[in-house]
């Protein structure tokens, strides 16, 4: 295993940021809300406090693909984000950020996680593979050869995620019946509807394995 | 075409990449110096920004800017309206003025050095409005329809009003008859890939790595946004994660990345939460359809009324053909058709895989279904004795017609003679069993396109045009046309794509890629094969020098002569120390055969549905398409976007719906796990069928199209098998629980 020291430190800027601001919302026809996410139209006479927090990090050994980094994480960042934003390894996918497509599967110390809902700074030490570190060489594993033998994918988004979690069925013993495959991996949304080949292609290696 | 990779069912040569997680997106095109920008939406339906608190979001950790109507800078907004922008009406311009036009509108962007610094300003800006009660939905008392300019015309490509014979009077007079109002939800397209972009600037010129199903037009808008000319931008998209129409636009999010980089004067990535997909990047409009058909006794149809409403923005008008199909696709004396929109204070809607044909004939398929019950007639027989022999909206011959010969390939091959047609009449346990079929159809377009073509020295060929690939697999299936053309091995061409300055291609939607970009390609290698021979007998080092051309040939990769005698020249022995052979050229289909045909593609589905006796809950048991789609590149591909179809057909019939909040217009679903989508354990064993047809009228490689064709009729065939599973006809999409609960 080599050791890579990652140094790109984040900002942590404990010292610049706000500290408490109460929001007056004005009521009548004028209203406040606060991004996205506030509603409008009921807050018109309510009063928010918003309390914002202070950035703040940590630093945080991760084994990638075998491949040790020491990073300087923003506790608020995922596993996602760091794998594609600071180590560069964009085959893990952002579909939701939320938990509910499965885009962003990995495996972390052996078990398949959303990895967008997993912050970094809580698995100091853990061991992730992606779909980069499945490769031997040039050579696909064999999943991921019968993913494009099956037609596994069309636009090729959730991919990943699907094989990621694909190997991990086949190693859960999920995958013992196509019916079992359906079942273990539809918490992976694949909007062009290449379930059936998705199917076919676990099913398979999971035979051949 | 000789021993042919035309026709094969070769795999995917971008797969290995897919499969690695080696194949870039937008997003992940990373660059030197960037920043991150994060989107702030308006939380009102409409009405105006009173003021924004910026100063303490400025100050917050890494950000670097805050952009609003309040210090952008005013952009040029050149007129400029691509074919698919809507023709009527005026694009968003973001951070322009104070104006709130719906719920969602970009307000203001924060640029910070990380995503998560970003991510938090964001979440800090607050603003204060001057809020107005939207009018959101198109039953709204308030609503008022009205007549598309762009439709005001009879002879419109979408009519507001059209009609031959007298529709309402036969209706009148004749004895059987269904009459039904059909409601069909909002969908958004929610592709797995959100939108992204990445913006640089160097000096006047731009360059963006961005989602985009048309580069070209992203070219154009880019730059009449920025006053700049289209040269000076270059767009950037090798790979599309999916997008089912929602990036043929360049909807506002692309301009306020190009704009952040520029007040920043460094790189910026942007990227769309999930959240913010609902907002402003198009949709399915929702719809309310009323269908009425008469037939006479024999089920000889009299009069097909069909009278469609759809919701757009108030400042833009989006027209979609939901009536066109119910002109022709059946023979009727008296058709009328009527088609209004109802502007709402919401987003402009945009196509959606099949836009108005998956609408229109969801309520014509399933009127149809109603009328064969009204008859006591098997619906088949109900289409059978309803063929038309000509298009009847135009009088014009069908190029080809596979309507009858896919239902009836599909019935045999389903068991359609072991239904029993009497509703509710099949159970399995607890589970009421249904089948239902529909038919479907969509034009067969082909759009003038570009394609270059250089053989190598070395024996590779590259082939090239500026069209997309958004999963269907055009890397692919442009390169087997390549190969195939010149007779040379597949493994030998490279086809690229997703640049703006590459050869002309039309948007990447409308199921005419193949058929456009496809005959680009073809005339492009004939055009290489043309300069080869032409190199041949102009080269003083050739064996052939001196020779006329008329003489020689290209055939099966080699180039001799036409009477077979003296040695042949494969590529590398041709090119032999020379210089590459560089083409360029246009397809297009002429005037002539556009106004001459009839030209269609068609479908039949059948499926089985399981609906609990007791909870109402849906399920498809199997299902099985058949398509007369004229010649297929490539099965295996063409197969996988119809196995698409058919589960994008059932998320449309059973999930699909984004319910706006009626107070301020929030789309309260906007998440995947509220907008539902079909996941694995809802999808069975699907079956495809390709008829053998030959078409030479619709373009030179016989191509029709199958990318819309495939959904459309899908959710038909599935509310038909509720209804023969349940005896209930449930005329709203997406068929819920609710509506199959109670009596």
């Amino acid at each position: 295993m080599t050791e890579k020291d990652t140094d790109s430190s984040p900002e942590t800027g404990s010292d610049a940021a706000i500290s408490r601001r109460d929001v007056l919302i004005v009521t009548g026809a004028s209203i406040a809300s606060a991004g996205i996410g506030g509603h409008g139209a009921n807050a018109a006479s309510s009063v928010a406090n918003i309390e914002a927090p202070t950035a703040q990090s940590a630093k945080v050994r991760l084994s990638v693909n075998g491949v040790s980094h020491l990073l300087e994480i923003d506790n608020r960042q995922s596993i996602l984000d760091v794998l594609r934003e600071r180590l560069q390894l964009t085959g893990t996918k952002k579909g939701c950020n939320q938990g509910a497509c499965g885009a962003c599967t990995v495996h972390l110390d052996g078990k398949r996680v959303n990895s967008c809902l997993t912050l970094a700074v809580m698995h100091d030490g853990a061991a992730i593979t992606t779909i980069e570190g499945l490769k031997q060489g040039d050579t696909l594993h064999p999943l991921q050869a019968a993913f494009v033998e099956h037609e596994g994918f069309q636009c090729g988004y959730c991919t990943s995620g699907q094989i990621m979690s694909g190997l991990a069925c086949i190693t859960e013993e999920h995958a013992q019946s196509v019916d079992d495959i359906r079942f273990w991996m539809s918490g992976n949304i694949c909007r062009c509807g290449a379930y059936p080949g998705i199917c076919a292609a676990v099913r398979a290696t999971a035979q051949d394995a | 075409m000789s021993t042919s990779v035309f026709g094969q069912s070769i795999p995917r040569v971008d797969g290995p990449l897919k499969v690695s997680g080696g194949a870039r997106y937008a997003f992940e095109f990373n660059q030197s110096g960037q920043l991150y920008a994060v989107i702030v939406n308006a939380t009102i339906g409409i009405g105006r920004i009173v003021s924004i608190e910026a100063t303490g979001v400025e100050q917050m950790p890494g950000v670097r800017a805050v952009i609003s109507h309040l210090n952008a800078p005013k952009l040029t907004y050149s007129p400029h309206k691509g074919v698919i922008d809507p023709a009527v009406g005026e694009r968003l311009r973001v951070f322009q003025d104070e104006q709130i036009r719906f719920f969602g509108q970009p307000v203001a962007v924060i640029v910070a050095d990380t995503l998560d610094q970003a991510e938090h300003a964001a979440t800090a800006l607050r603003l204060r409005y001057d809020a107005q009660a939207p009018l959101t939905e198109i039953d709204d008392p308030r609503a008022q329809p009205i007549v598309a300019q762009q439709t005001a015309a009879a002879n419109a490509r979408v009519a507001a009003d059209r009609e031959r014979g007298s529709a309402d009077q036969a209706f009148a007079d004749t004895d059987v008859k269904v009459d039904a109002i059909f409601r069909m939800a909002r969908e958004n397209h929610s592709p797995m890939e959100p939108h992204a972009t990445v913006a640089s600037w160097e000096g006047d010129s731009l360059t963006v790595w961005s989602k985009s199903q048309y580069v070209l037009n992203e070219r154009a808008e880019l730059a009449a946004i920025f006053g700049i000319p289209p040269e000076n931008v270059l767009v950037i998209c090798p790979f599309v994660g999916g997008a089912f129409g929602t990036s043929l636009r360049t909807w506002s999010h692309v301009g306020i990345a190009a704009l952040a980089a520029r007040v920043v004067g460094r790189p910026v990535k942007l990227a769309l939460t999930r959240k913010q997909m609902f907002l402003d990047t198009g949709h399915r409009p929702r719809t309310d359809q009323r269908i009425a058909i008469a037939a006479t006794n024999q089920g000889k149809l009299t009069a097909i009324i069909h009278e469609a409403t759809a919701e757009t923005s108030r400042y833009e008008e989006f027209i979609e053909g939901i009536t066109n199909q119910t002109e022709f696709l059946y023979s009727c004396p008296n058709v009328r058709t009527r088609y209004r929109l109802v502007p709402t204070d919401t987003s402009t809607p945009t196509y959606m895989r099949a836009p108005g044909e998956c609408t229109g004939m969801h309520a014509l398929e399933c009127g149809l279904d109603e009328l064969a019950a009204a008859l006591d007639l098997d619906p088949i027989e109900l289409r059978r004795r309803n063929e038309p022999t000509v298009d009847e909206s135009n009088g014009r011959p069908f190029s080809s017609r596979s309507l009858l010969q896919c239902l009836e390939t599909g019935a045999e091959r389903f068991g359609w003679s072991q239904r029993n047609p009497r509703p509710g009449s099949m159970r399995d346990g607890r589970w009421q069993i249904g089948w239902g079929v529909a038919g479907s159809t969509r034009g067969a377009p082909q759009a003038p396109a570009d394609a270059s073509v250089r053989l190598l020295p070395d024996g590779r060929v590259e082939v090239a045009s500026a069209t997309s690939d958004m999963g269907p697999g055009t890397y692919t299936s442009m390169a087997q046309v390549a190969a195939a053309t010149l007779g040379v091995p597949v493994e030998r061409i490279k086809f690229e794509l997703g640049r703006s300055d590459m050869p002309t291609a039309p948007s990447h939607g409308g199921s005419w890629t193949m058929a456009s970009v496809g005959n680009a390609v073809r005339s492009a290698c004939l055009a290489a094969q043309d300069a080869a021979v032409r190199r041949a007998v102009e080269d003083p080092a050739s064996i052939f020098h001196g020779l006329t051309a008329d003489v020689l040939h290209w055939k099966d990769g080699t180039l001799g002569r036409k009477n077979g005698e003296g040695p042949r020249l494969d590529q590398v022995a041709l090119l032999r120390g020379g210089m590459p052979i560089d083409v360029r050229t246009t397809a297009s289909r002429s005037t002539d055969i556009a106004n001459r045909y009839s030209m269609y593609g068609y479908a039949a589905f059948f499926t089985e549905v399981a609906v609990d006796a007791d909870l109402g809950i849906v399920r498809i048991r199997r299902m099985l398409g058949v398509y007369g789609i004229g010649k297929v590149v490539n099965p295996r591909l063409a197969r996988s976007q119809c196995i698409g179809g058919m589960v994008g057909g059932i998320g449309m019939a059973l999930m699909e719906r984004t319910v706006l909040d009626q107070r301020d217009g929030r789309p309260v679903n906007a998440h995947m796990a509220d907008y539902l989508v079909p996941v694995n354990l809802d999808v069975p064993t699907l079956e495809t069928q390709f008829l053998d047809e030959q078409d030479d009228a619709v373009n030179p490689l016989g191509i029709k199209g199958i990318g819309e064709l495939c959904i459309i009729g899908v959710a038909p065939a599935i509310a038909n098998a509720v209804y023969h599973a349940t005896g209930k006809r449930v005329r709203e999409l997406p068929i819920r629980i609710e509506n199959l609960l109670g009596a």
